[in-house]
């Protein structure tokens, strides 16, 4: 019999990191879809960052930053007393941050393929930004916002560099199944590891259908 | 009184276009915009909705400022209360018709002016349907109707019926004139149909590179005041014949095709797509070109 402890741990995680992507994906891929802005490209550079870096180059850095002994880990720890470093919360973090492209390019996308005299049209009716962003705007790119989601859900199943760099390998905090499948390896239980690699798999495979489903086909134009 | 007196460098695909308008409307009238495309009409409305920014000047409603860059007053299209018809309709699609007038409705607004719209714009059959599910005619009437919802004081439309056949067209023109009537608004069109305006518009600009003329009576501006006819209409050429010594120019009026004998001098200055307009004295019909 496995533990099953990776895998709930890996889910936890990936329900989580979506969820607090959705909310902070939407005002960002907003701002991305509409601004004239003249640092807008660059803010696209760095939320773009995390698809072309090495895993280790994110967990690297953010490893750097979270450590108590530099400014941010220390302020973290003594004004809010949270440590990042080497903890469910650090990885929660991290995966955040790694797996942001996933969430705000689709809805970024969605935005931008809505007519702008949607936009326009419920502006001059009276309405607020925020009424059309609910009432209007959202609701008419349902499919891109389920995308995101899967997405970022399958991304951060799928995470093993950031995690093992800033999380480590601590049993029930921070060993998600993907280092479960390494550490089983190395201990070469490749029963164990295949039980792992193999339910990882079937999501996986199950969660980008379901995409292809919805999108007939369309999600070629997704990022990678 | 709306008073629009502003000044906007647009990039216009033939290059930079300096729009220069001074207009002033009385309450209550409907005035139409004449142009080529791509002239600015758009951009004079979408300005006026607050939708795009005057370089310079101000726009006065009913003695409301709601656009000056002296006193860097430039309202949210939130606070203008204009009417505006887009030219895509611009219907939300997540809404079926009757959630789409709702939704334009003010805070604490109640449902009478909807009903009150239903039943002059005729869509009591439509209420439930989706957007995506009508046809243009349908499209704009829900357009059309949304617009009024919120009681605006100033109704924008920006070539409303183009893309309509000419029944439904005449159809929606008098759904226009029944709700001018019905809510004393001051209309404001963007139009290329001779016939629409001078059924639906009491002036007529033109804006011609981006210089708004003043206002002129639509029939007068058309038929320039040269001809006292009988009767008198307008219509399209689509064909010129030579037949023996004269020539039979067909015409597209209304719907039906009319052939119209002509000298050749008549002919000389008409060519095919020319808007023409047809006149007759006691006998025989002139043909005048407007356009």
């Amino acid at each position: 019999m496995i533990d099953w402890e990776p895998l709930i741990l890996t889910f936890k995680l990936a329900i989580l990191t979506t969820g607090i992507l959705f909310l902070v994906s939407i005002p960002v891929a907003y701002w991305l879809a509409y601004s004239k802005s003249r640092i807008k490209p660059i803010i696209e550079a760095f939320v773009s960052m995390p698809l072309v870096l090495p895993p280790t180059v994110v967990g690297f850095y953010l490893l750097v930053a979270f450590s108590p002994r530099n400014f941010f880990g220390s302020w973290l720890d003594d004004w809010l007393g949270i440590r990042l470093i080497f903890s469910f919360a650090g990885l929660l973090v991290a995966s955040v941050l790694y797996s942001f492209p996933f969430m705000v390019q689709p809805i970024q996308s969605g935005f931008s393929s809505l007519p702008a005299s949607l936009k326009e049209a419920s502006s001059v009716l009276g309405k607020s930004r925020v009424t059309t962003l609910v009432k209007v705007l959202l609701p008419n790119i349902k499919s891109s916002i389920l995308t995101g989601c899967i997405l970022s859900f399958a991304h951060t199943v799928g995470e093993f560099g950031v995690v093992l760099m800033i999380g480590g390998n601590i049993p029930g905090k921070t060993k998600v199944a993907s280092i479960a499948i390494y550490d089983e390896v190395e201990a070469l239980n490749y029963t164990t590891a295949n039980t792992y690699s193999l339910i990882l798999f079937l999501i996986a495979f199950t969660l980008l259908l379901s995409i292809y489903f919805l999108k007939g086909g369309h999600s070629k134009k997704l990022v990678p | 009184m709306i008073i629009v007196s502003i000044t906007k460098k647009l990039d216009s695909p033939t290059g930079d276009l300096l729009l220069k308008v001074d207009l002033s409307v009385e309450n209550g009238k409907v005035i139409a915009l004449y142009g080529e495309s791509g002239a600015g009409k758009t951009s004079i409305f979408r300005m006026m909705a607050g939708l795009m920014k005057p370089d310079k000047g101000k726009i006065i409603v009913n003695n409301e400022t709601w656009f000056d860059s002296d006193k860097n007053i430039n309202l949210r299209p939130q606070q203008r209360k204009v009417g505006f018809m887009f030219q895509d309709y611009a219907l939300f699609p997540n809404m079926t018709v009757k959630k789409n007038l709702e939704f334009a409705l003010e805070k604490g607004q109640d449902k009478s002016t909807i009903k009150k719209l239903i039943g002059i714009i005729e869509l009591h059959d439509l209420q439930l349907r989706n957007p995506e599910t009508l046809s243009g005619g349908q499209k704009q009437r829900v357009a059309l109707a949304r617009a009024l919802v919120n009681r605006p004081k100033i109704l924008l439309l920006d070539e409303p019926l183009s893309a309509l056949d000419i029944k439904m067209r005449s159809k929606l023109q008098d759904y226009i004139l029944k709700i001018h009537d019905e809510f004393h608004l001051t209309i404001l069109l963007i139009s290329h149909d001779v016939g629409e305006i001078i059924k639906l518009s009491q002036k007529i600009t033109r804006l011609e590179n981006g210089k708004l003329a003043s206002p002129e009576n639509p029939f007068s501006f058309f038929t320039s005041n040269k001809i006292s006819g009988k009767y008198q209409f307008e219509g399209e050429v689509i064909d010129i014949k030579k037949e023996d010594v004269v020539f039979i120019v067909s015409l597209l009026a209304g719907g039906n095709v009319i052939k119209i004998i002509a000298q050749e001098s008549d002919i000389a200055a008409i060519a095919k797509g020319d808007k023409v307009i047809v006149a007759s004295k006691a006998f025989n019909p002139i043909l005048y070109k407007i356009q």
